[in-house]
């Protein structure tokens, strides 16, 4: 691509959600506002090359794509009197305040992440409408053809529309109840983010940021839930250690990071909300992890990693969420207390083949246990397994320091 | 302002007391329905709505023909069926499932909640 297209498609992506959230609320319509963005990004491509990037790339994208969407709502109404019927609904006010925080991508956020759709539809149009992946991203990224989500979506937004899933936080009353599938998708959105799932960027941090800034404001609009605080320290406690994690092109693991490269503000602030929820004393899913990046970030070394704390944790989450994935990660702790052997065992007894941090939580125990030949298979099992480009390189560099 | 159907399903097979285990069982989820349709006309939701008799009084007609042709029984021979349903009028989504949570509750049974593309 040129270099200057990519500049452009860059800022785009970068405005994407908050682009598209203005436009829903605008006019009401997911398939307007699309239309309209994709048109506002043919207008930039034209323009921007010649007379450089405006100095609000985001505000010369709204208006421009505003105007389009306008435009197609006046041909549409000579064309389709059903239309017509449709779009006298639609909403150019300013919006007005709908609680104690207005924003339109949270808005977005509740209708993408509303119960009456397909859980998978949830996370995959949070995905493409707040985080402007393409639906070719997304489709890998849930390992479907690209025409199976795309189909997915496309029946997602049309029952949006034709049901009426309406575009608004929830009444404070209903918000505590609609507020997992939420938190859920935001999880996941950071996590794709934080560890790509295509080989693409190995970390995408428009997506872990996207997922940050629309927790930061969950929990503005929610500071009594504790959950909300466990997800957000969870997240700013892993988001510290985004700059440590990636060296040349090869992901770090967590006990070889260089501590000095860790952001010493998020992990006070990530500190800070695991108190607050442990003084709530509701523990769940997120405050767990969320103290466990606590613990992880309190050791000023590695060595000094209280990992019976971690591995009590742990504990105390595999008895909300029983999930093979949860063992794996407490197998990864026990490691470290009861040495490789003890972990392996567990490990084994797990039913994830064929998922990339089963493979490698093996061939690393296998490592550590001198088995050289059967780590180097998992090491390739690892690799075979994942698309990140950051992680592929670790595991061969693993693999390749293996005799 | 949208039209949602809300329908009603349960077993096509029914017990002397319709869709429930026993006559008090009926009679109650009879009282609680019959207040649920109260405060739908109060609240100004109500459009139409009531209770069906089984599925095997059904005719099906199919009049694309030349002439008309009757086949006894329900379009689809299935173990559930629709019992009764409302046609609600309501604001969006949310509001018609808070509806059909509380018309589920009342009658006993499962509601599935359709949107109407119109009405005519």
């Amino acid at each position: 691509m040129h270099p200057e297209a990519a500049a452009v498609e860059r800022v785009f992506r970068e405005e994407y959600g908050r682009l598209i959230a203005s436009l829903v609320r605008r006019f009401g319509d997911i398939d307007v506002a699309e239309e309209a963005a994709g048109e506002a990004l043919v207008a930039a491509l034209e323009k921007w090359p010649s007379s450089g990037v405006p100095p609000n790339p985001g505000g010369w994208l709204t208006v421009t794509a505003g105007n389009r969407a306008i435009d197609r709502i006046r041909r549409e109404k000579q064309r389709d009197a059903k239309h017509q019927a449709a779009f006298m609904d639609h909403d150019d006010t300013p919006h007005e305040p709908t609680g104690p925080v207005e924003d339109d991508r949270l808005r977005l956020l509740f209708t993408c992440c509303h119960p009456a759709l397909d859980p998978e539809a949830r996370i995959a149009l949070t995905l493409r409408l707040l985080g402007g992946l393409t639906v070719a991203e997304i489709a890998q990224a849930f390992l479907v053809p690209e025409t199976t989500m795309a189909q997915r979506i496309t029946r997602a937004k049309k029952k949006i529309a034709a049901a009426r899933v309406p575009y608004r936080v929830p009444a404070a009353a209903d918000l505590p109840e609609r507020l997992g599938g939420v938190l859920a998708v935001l999880f996941l959105v950071f996590n794709e983010g934080y560890l790509a799932t295509g080989d693409g960027d190995p970390v995408r941090t428009e997506l872990t940021a996207e997922a940050v800034r629309l927790t930061r404001i969950l929990r503005q609009l929610l500071p009594d839930e504790p959950e909300v605080a466990g997800l957000l320290g969870l997240l700013v406690l892993t988001d510290a250690r985004r700059a440590a994690r990636v060296r040349s092109g090869q992901l770090v693991p967590l006990h070889e990071q260089d501590r000095a490269g860790w952001d010493r503000s998020l992990i006070a602030e990530g500190h800070g909300l695991v108190r607050q929820c442990l003084a709530v004393d509701r523990p769940g899913r997120y405050q767990i992890l969320a103290a466990i990046n606590a613990v992880h970030t309190d050791a000023p070394n590695a060595g000094d990693t209280d990992w019976s704390q971690v591995v009590a944790l742990y504990d105390q989450l595999a008895r909300l969420d029983p999930s093979p994935i949860v063992a794996l990660n407490r197998a990864v702790a026990v490691a470290e207390l009861d040495g490789p052997d003890v972990a392996l065992a567990l490990v084994d007894r797990l039913p994830l083949a064929g998922y990339h941090a089963w493979h490698a939580a093996r061939a690393d125990l296998l490592r550590r246990l001198g088995r050289s030949g059967e780590a180097k298979q998992e090491y390739d099992a690892a690799v075979a397994a994942t698309q990140n480009s950051a992680e592929r390189a670790y595991l061969t560099r693993k693999r390749d320091e293996l005799v | 302002m949208a039209h949602y159907l809300l329908s009603v399903h349960g077993p096509v097979e029914r017990s002397e007391f319709g869709d429930y285990g026993s006559k008090e069982e009926m009679e109650a989820a009879f009282a609680a329905t019959g207040a649920f349709n109260d405060q739908l006309r109060a609240d100004g939701y109500w459009v139409f709505g009531g209770g069906l008799e089984p599925a095997t009084t059904a005719t099906v007609v199919d009049g694309q023909g030349e002439k008309p042709v009757m086949t006894d029984g329900p379009y689809l021979e299935t173990k559930e069926a629709i019992g009764g349903f409302w046609v609600v009028e309501a604001p969006d989504l949310d509001v018609a499932l808070r509806l059909a949570a509380e018309g589920s509750q009342a009658c006993r049974g499962k509601v599935e909640v359709r949107p109407f593309e119109g009405l005519a």
